[in-house]
């Protein structure tokens, strides 16, 4: 026990022996496909009608966000290239499903349905619709465990999106449930204040939502104030998550460098035209990469693999805040 | 008995039990009901160590405890380890606890399941995460009240199939 936590020699042991146990997995799993199944089977024509509508008038929203969103995309890479400063972070996502398999009620990780064959890599940040839900803390070739933002082990780097005020947010062990212990008493935060990842660790991107402040109880005599938040990824509920790829700035500048040593002709302009570009071609191509990819066609699969590469060297022991194998001290005393 | 000197019969009967403790074991269950699933794998393992400790014995244990772990996602050995124990205290006292009326038997089987728990308890507490609160306990309560149930399941199986 001692050896498989403090070192991580037993890695590969748990690797062959999780390959071997997977069938019990989907095993244990049949119940829920099966009910999954049922309720997909025969489902009313109403409710996939209402479902239908529903999805077609959210589809038009998104849609209508999504327009602005290339106009600021391209306004923002103008300006950053106009400051000089390094472009924006780099993201690929993959889609992955929940398997249904309870897991030790004791510790707040899920089991997903993709792994080290699709390129999933341990410190790889998760997220729901919504909102970050955590990290890969362990791959198989074919499953990965995922350790939620909620376990007490976990602290997450966040901000506060209001006033940019930085902390970290630690697990309580509750589903519902995320701590702010590292605030002077006199911060400025408030209820309904929402966090975002502040990228500072290196292990999550910047900007996403993590959760939302839902108390903050300031009591004279205390040099803390006792402060609560709510994630906002339906930890207990979702079944499909999001694995995203990142690079980090200066994996950005090495795949540049990269790019002007092949192309010398794009080197002049390391953010070239397809961001600018509005309409057909943009529509075609909406996610992220576009606005990542500083060089032409061959790029785009090279930097997917090269921050997977360049994280897994760093990966099991980030750095600071989001090591997932201590809590943080200050966790247990606030209690 | 005389189990010692006839062939060993029925293992799959044996595999195929335990194969369907386990995947009780992670069987998905609504949040409320997570804290009081019965611990299946021991109840499993107490009986089959009972009825044929020649058999079915620590190894067996640390086995299935290892597999646990790799299921569960726990560190590898704080299934192990209590399973072993569970198994070996089990082999030990199994002469007297065969003859026990039923509920006396569940009684020794809560006593089994407390050890368990407490060797997890120690376990989660030597890796740093926090000790639960006392739900933790109401799993053995869940598993020695099923015992008798289990232990007719199990015996109706062992009858039919002759495992010896």
């Amino acid at each position: 026990m001692a050896v498989d936590h403090r070192q991580h020699h037993l890695q590969f042991v748990r690797s062959a022996l999780a390959v071997l146990t997977s069938p019990l997995q989907r095993l244990a799993q049949l119940p829920v496909t099966a009910v999954d199944w049922f309720s997909e089977t025969f489902a009313t024509r109403r409710r996939l009608r209402d479902d239908n509508d529903a999805l077609r008038e959210a589809n038009l929203v998104l849609k209508a966000r999504l327009q602005k969103l290339d106009a600021l995309e391209a306004e923002n890479l103008q300006l950053r290239n106009l400051l000089d400063s390094s472009i924006k972070v780099g993201e690929r996502v993959l889609i992955g499903e929940l398997i249904s398999v309870d897991l030790d009620p004791y510790t707040q990780q899920v089991t997903i349905n993709k792994g080290s064959t699709s390129g999933v890599y341990e410190g790889q940040p998760v997220l729901d619709a919504e909102a970050v839900m955590g990290q890969v803390v362990h791959t198989t070739p074919f499953t990965s465990r995922v350790l939620l933002v909620t376990d007490t082990s976990h602290a997450i780097p966040v901000q506060v999106q209001r006033n940019g005020l930085r902390t970290i947010a630690v697990g309580t062990g509750r589903t519902n449930q995320l701590e702010l212990p590292y605030l002077p008493i006199n911060a400025d935060i408030r209820q309904g204040d929402v966090l975002v990842t502040s990228g500072l660790g290196g292990t999550f991107p910047p900007g996403y939502p993590v959760a939302s402040v839902s108390t903050v109880s300031r009591r004279a005599g205390e040099a803390f104030p006792h402060v609560l938040a709510t994630p906002q990824a339906h930890l207990d509920r979702v079944r499909e998550v999001l694995l995203v790829w990142t690079m980090s700035p200066l994996q950005v500048l090495q795949a540049q460098d990269q790019a002007r040593s092949e192309e010398p002709a794009a080197a002049t302009e390391p953010v070239p035209a397809p961001a600018p570009g509005p309409s057909g071609a943009q529509a075609a191509a909406p996610p992220a990469p576009a606005a990542a990819a500083p060089a032409g066609k061959p790029k785009p699969a090279a930097h997917g693999r090269t921050p997977a590469a360049g994280t897994r060297g760093t990966g099991p022991k980030p750095p600071a805040p989001t090591k997932p194998s201590h809590p943080a001290p200050a966790g247990g005393g606030a209690r | 008995m005389t189990t010692a000197l006839t062939p060993r019969r029925g293992t799959a009967v044996i595999v195929l039990t335990f194969l369907i403790a386990i995947v009780l074991a992670v069987m998905p269950l609504p949040e409320w009901a997570r804290l009081y699933r019965p611990p299946w794998v021991t109840l499993v393992l107490i009986y089959w160590a009972l009825a044929l400790p020649q058999r079915v014995g620590v190894g067996v244990g640390f086995v299935l405890g290892i597999l646990l772990d790799t299921l569960t996602g726990t560190l590898l050995g704080q299934h192990a380890l209590p399973l072993s124990l569970v198994a070996y205290i089990t082999l030990k006292t199994h002469q007297r606890v065969r003859l026990f009326p039923l509920w006396q038997q569940a009684v020794f089987v809560l006593g089994l399941l407390v050890i368990e728990r407490l060797l997890r308890m120690a376990a989660m507490g030597a890796s740093g995460r926090d000790t639960p609160g006392s739900e933790f306990w109401l799993a053995a309560v869940a598993g020695a009240l099923l015992w008798p149930w289990a232990y007719f399941v199990l015996r109706d199986l062992r009858r039919r199939f002759r495992v010896s």
